[in-house]
């Protein structure tokens, strides 16, 4: 039994070697990120650390101490605690049903008195463990029966629907999105995706019935965002103008007119691609664009190279999640896809984001570091 | 191997997806690329202006308006400063505990206390609101004094349009006053700027464009709420040009004063140039009134005034020319070659033609007159005998040529034509034919004939001129450009004609049975030749002729007779023109005439080359006069 637990040099790795294999290059790429985010919110304070600048500083180092103990962590103690952590998450996700704090008109927080948690953030993460988890126990064979598919299902319906219920579109359809890559990658045959994908199709009429009014009123703006320029298109319209007028080079450091005189909203929150693009320009905006692709090829990588299959769904879990924030939000600012609030991971100004991305990037090095380990389909109890 | 055979199956899979799923990654990436280069270098400049119109507002500064000034210099419009309140919404609690702070230092009225509530309720906040405007000095310093204790408030001087000398300019000057609907087609983006005025009435409307100038402008960075953030650029503007006239404003306030109470005109011209010294039209009202904004009662009191203080009646009111038309019925027979001036008329006080009676004003008639005596008695009976010869076509080509019937681009807005009828007009407004009788009427100056105190100066200055068809003119100067009236053309009259009818004016005032001696000018250096008139308003029955016909006083004012009188001097030299007519005034020579000598007067007085001591001239020759030849 033992055996199972050994790295391909048949021994365990020492605090030590972990520390050697930890890939110092994502630190530092991740680190230029964070401080592209922060020099954004500094210039959106006017040239002030306070308020956000500084926060959100301090908040990175804090995250970078999470990763740190996370990726130290053997890999297959988060294998073990998946179940537990997704158990955990879900009945948090009920919770907000009863003690949930009501924010912008729909209840997604919880406040513990020193944060202020979000169950659906927290539902991502441990969901990518728990699929990861339960997809490293079956077969190739086994993944395309339909009764090993029940248990996968539900564990991507039932958060799917509660965070529907609070209202949160968008964080439901991440939580999806995840779901079936993950389903993806653990090798569901093709032509689950291939109904699938013709099932959603005829199901958007009806979805369309079940959405709010707002989140209708979203997406129609979306569609036509000069119906309604002093209305709901007016964000999109002026994030556009913003970035459009910032041309190659950009309006330079804090000297974005449409951020600075207010045209521009939620500037240090969702639409802080905005304002880089429009003070940094098509140069800074394909940097931070390039830092993201670089980190994204990362985690594949990561993936190639594991040598255990919950590592591998892991670091593809923690990526395709990262990824989706970055697509959501650039494409938002940029008028391709209807306004829905997700931040830009590392630069928007936010707490729980950054906390959940830091563990998320935990995990992907966790999977690093113990990449060559190589763990049987149904490993016990690992304490 | 220490772990089962499926995973290798797995990894194949695995990374055979990871291969699709980086692809599609990198594919998403290239789409947000190409977006980003779609907005940010192909679209760029659009969006670079749609950006600067966010960010850039231009705000309209007034250029100050051009002052007006009279010939010596007399300001007669200029700007004020506008001591106002303003009040910022967002520097105050509550407004209306600043208003009733406020009202104990500059009591509100409730329709403003309504608009300043309304206008905060409507603009942002941090948009100044006006609370009351043109307060006095000392309000104003009430304020400025009490200022910390109301907060919000915030006094400022603004300019308004003054006009130091009120109604006396009322009619020549006009006025300004905020925009209306009306004032569509004029395409400049001041007419929009919140209390803008532009010129409504008189030169002020006439010359709006001089003397509004052109707008500057002030480029301001605001923000997404419409604050203002900074200034980037200001061009103030080009200021209205000044404008001289021609008037004199001494002269133009004596007038005023000499014909208060009156619904009567006068007007002053400098018989060479055309220059017009005063134009006085009364009643008149307060131009500033229309500047401030008049109140109901104001308006009301001015349209119901039956002496129409709103018509300026120099260049509007239209009378008949009574006996100051017998100049031109005398030149006109005199050069239709038909009449001999010394040919004696018997007047026996009425003639009849046909079954009509025309009747003298003197009742029992003059005896024989020749032309002279005719013009010093004013004499009806001549005047009907001669029109008959001449026809009325002859009398009204001679009142075309001395300005009668006629416009004269004149600067201020406004001039009627009056009326000199002829058989083709009475044709096409009657469609009957023209009547002998009418002729006799036209050659004393009734009937059809009308004509406005303008005509009159000019008429008199014509005649006064030596027949030279001057215009009258107003403006002397716009801004740096002079604008001098055209050279007078001769009007086709001749000298022995002029001469005719100006020796008859002479003897109305200067001899002592003239019509007018008891307003002849007797001072050293001085002297004025005039003609009474007195233009019957109402009809005048056969019964009442009978009976004895009521005198002025004997009946209710709006029928009383117009009394007109028309004059030039110095008489050997002559230099200036006037004319006056007082609306129901009576007699010409007992209201008008005494009017117009004491405004010739002071003419003179005034007059630079003048000033020289002359010898005294006694009146004229007291013998019976005829014309003497050559």
């Amino acid at each position: 039994m033992v055996d199972a637990f050994l790295n391909a040099s048949g021994r365990e790795m020492s605090l030590k070697d972990k520390f050697f294999e930890f890939n110092w290059g994502f630190l530092l790429l991740i680190f230029a990120i964070a401080s592209m985010g922060i020099a954004m919110l500094y210039s959106v304070a006017e040239g002030n650390f306070d308020p956000w600048a500084s926060r959100q500083a301090v908040r990175f180092g804090i995250g970078v101490c999470v990763l740190f103990v996370v990726a130290f962590v053997d890999i297959r103690v988060w294998m073990n605690l998946a179940y537990p952590a997704y158990g955990l998450a879900l009945a948090l996700l009920i919770g907000v049903e009863f003690i949930g704090f009501r924010g912008m008109g729909a209840q997604r927080w919880i406040d513990l008195g020193f944060i202020q948690l979000q169950p659906s953030e927290l539902m991502k993460i441990t969901l990518i463990l728990a699929l990861a988890r339960y997809f490293h126990g079956l077969t190739l064979d086994q993944v395309s029966r339909i009764r090993f598919l029940v248990v996968p299902a539900l564990m991507i319906g039932v958060p799917f629907y509660l965070t529907l219920r609070q209202p949160d579109l968008g964080t439901a359809m991440l939580i999806a999105i995840v779901g079936v890559v993950l389903l993806f990658m653990a090798g569901l045959a093709w032509r689950y995706f291939i109904v699938g994908g013709l099932a959603a199709l005829g199901a958007i009429p009806v979805a369309w019935g079940m959405l709010h009014e707002y989140q209708k009123q979203r997406v129609l703006t979306f569609l036509d965002p000069e119906s309604d320029p002093l209305g709901s298109g007016y964000h999109i319209l002026q994030s556009k103008i913003a970035l459009g007028s910032g041309g190659v080079f950009g309006k330079g450091f804090m000297e974005g007119t449409q951020s600075h005189l207010n045209f521009l909203p939620e500037k240090h929150t969702d639409f802080i691609f905005t304002m880089l693009a429009e003070e940094l320009g098509l140069v800074g905006g394909l940097t931070l664009l390039g830092l993201y692709v670089m980190v994204l090829m990362f985690g594949l990588t990561v993936g190639l190279q594991t040598r255990n299959q919950f590592g591998r769904l892991l670091a593809i879990g923690v990526t395709v999640n990262f990824f989706l924030y970055i697509f959501i939000n650039t494409a938002m600012v940029m008028g391709l896809v209807p306004v829905v609030g997700v931040p830009l991971p590392l630069v928007s100004y936010g707490g729980t984001a950054m906390l959940t991305l830091m563990f998320g990037f935990g995990f992907l090095m966790s999977v690093y570091i113990h990449r060559n380990y190589e763990i049987t389909r149904n490993p016990g109890a690992f304490w | 191997m220490l772990t089962d055979g499926t995973d290798n199956a797995r990894f194949k899979t695995f990374s055979r997806r990871a291969a699709i799923l980086g692809g599609a990654q990198l594919l998403v990436f290239g789409g947000l690329a190409s977006r980003m280069y779609y907005l940010q270098v192909l679209k760029s400049s659009e969006y670079q202006m749609l950006a600067e119109e966010n960010r850039v507002n231009m705000r309209l500064l007034a250029p100050l308006r051009g002052e007006i000034l009279d010939r010596f210099g007399t300001v007669l419009a200029s700007n004020r400063q506008n001591f106002r309140v303003l009040l910022i919404p967002e520097q105050t609690p509550d407004i209306e505990e600043t208003l009733t702070k406020l009202n104990r230092v500059v009591p509100l009225s409730e329709t403003q206390w309504k608009r300043v509530l309304r206008d905060a309720r409507r603009s942002p906040a941090f948009l100044p609101i006006t609370v009351s405007e043109n307060l006095s000095w000392q309000q104003f310093a009430q304020v400025n004094i009490h200022e910390p204790d109301l907060a919000g408030i915030e006094p400022d001087v603004g300019e308004t349009r003054h006009y130091p000398h009120g109604p006396a300019l009322a009619h020549v000057v006009g006025y300004v006053a905020p925009v209306s609907e009306n004032d569509l087609g004029d395409e400049d983006p001041l007419l929009k700027l919140p209390g803008f005025r532009i010129g409504k009435s008189g030169l002020e409307r006439r010359l709006d464009r001089e003397l509004r100038g052109a707008a500057g402008a002030s480029h301001v960075e605001v923000n997404a709420y419409g604050r203002v953030i900074r200034e980037l650029s200001k061009d103030p503007g080009t200021p209205g040009s000044k404008v001289v006239l021609t008037l004199d404003m001494d002269l133009q306030k004596f007038a005023t004063e000499r014909l208060a109470g009156e619904a009567a005109a006068a007007v002053v011209m400098d018989i060479h140039n055309g220059e017009v010294l005063a134009s006085v039209s009364t009643p008149a009202y307060d131009p500033n009134d229309f500047n401030v904004g008049l109140s109901q009662a104001t308006w009301n009191g001015l349209i119901e005034n039956p002496y129409k203080p709103l018509v300026n009646k120099t260049i509007a009111g239209q009378y008949p020319p009574g006996s100051t038309f017998k100049m031109i019925v005398a030149a006109a027979a005199v050069d239709s070659g038909l009449i001999n001036p010394n040919q004696k008329v018997h007047c026996t006080g009425k003639i009849t033609l046909g079954n009509h009676d025309f009747h003298c004003w003197k009742r029992h008639g003059h005896g024989y007159v020749n032309m002279l005596e005719s013009i010093m008695h004013s004499c009806d009976i001549y005047f009907y005998e001669i029109a008959k010869k001449i026809g009325i076509d002859r009398i009204e080509e001679m009142a075309h040529k001395f300005g009668l019937g006629e416009t004269y681009e004149y600067e201020v807005p406004g001039e009627k034509p009056g009326l000199v009828p002829s058989r083709g007009w009475k044709r096409a407004t009657t469609g009957a034919p023209w009547q002998q009788g009418e002729t006799l009427i036209a050659g004393i100056g009734q009937g059809y004939l009308l004509t406005t105190p303008l005509q009159l100066a000019v008429m008199t200055s014509r005649l006064a001129n030596g027949g030279k068809a001057v215009k009258p003119r107003l403006v002397r100067s716009v801004g740096d450009e002079g604008r001098f009236g055209e050279p007078a053309e001769p009007i086709g009259v001749s000298e022995r004609a002029l001469a005719i009818a100006r020796e008859g004016m002479n003897l109305v005032s200067n001899h002592p049975r003239g019509t007018a001696f008891r307003a002849r000018l007797n001072e050293p250096g001085m002297s004025l030749a005039g003609k009474t008139g007195t233009a019957q308003v109402r009809r005048i029955t056969r019964a009442e002729r009978e009976s004895g016909v009521l005198t002025n006083e004997e009946v209710e004012w709006r029928r009383r007779d117009h009394a007109l009188f028309v004059a030039y001097a110095p008489v050997e030299d002559p230099r200036y023109a006037v004319s006056v007519v007082v609306e129901h005034g009576g007699s010409g020579s007992r209201t008008a005439a005494p009017v117009a000598r004491d405004i010739m007067r002071l003419a003179l007085e005034r007059d630079p080359s003048n000033r020289l001591a002359q010898a005294p001239q006694g009146p004229a020759n007291s013998q019976i006069p005829s014309f003497q030849e050559g």
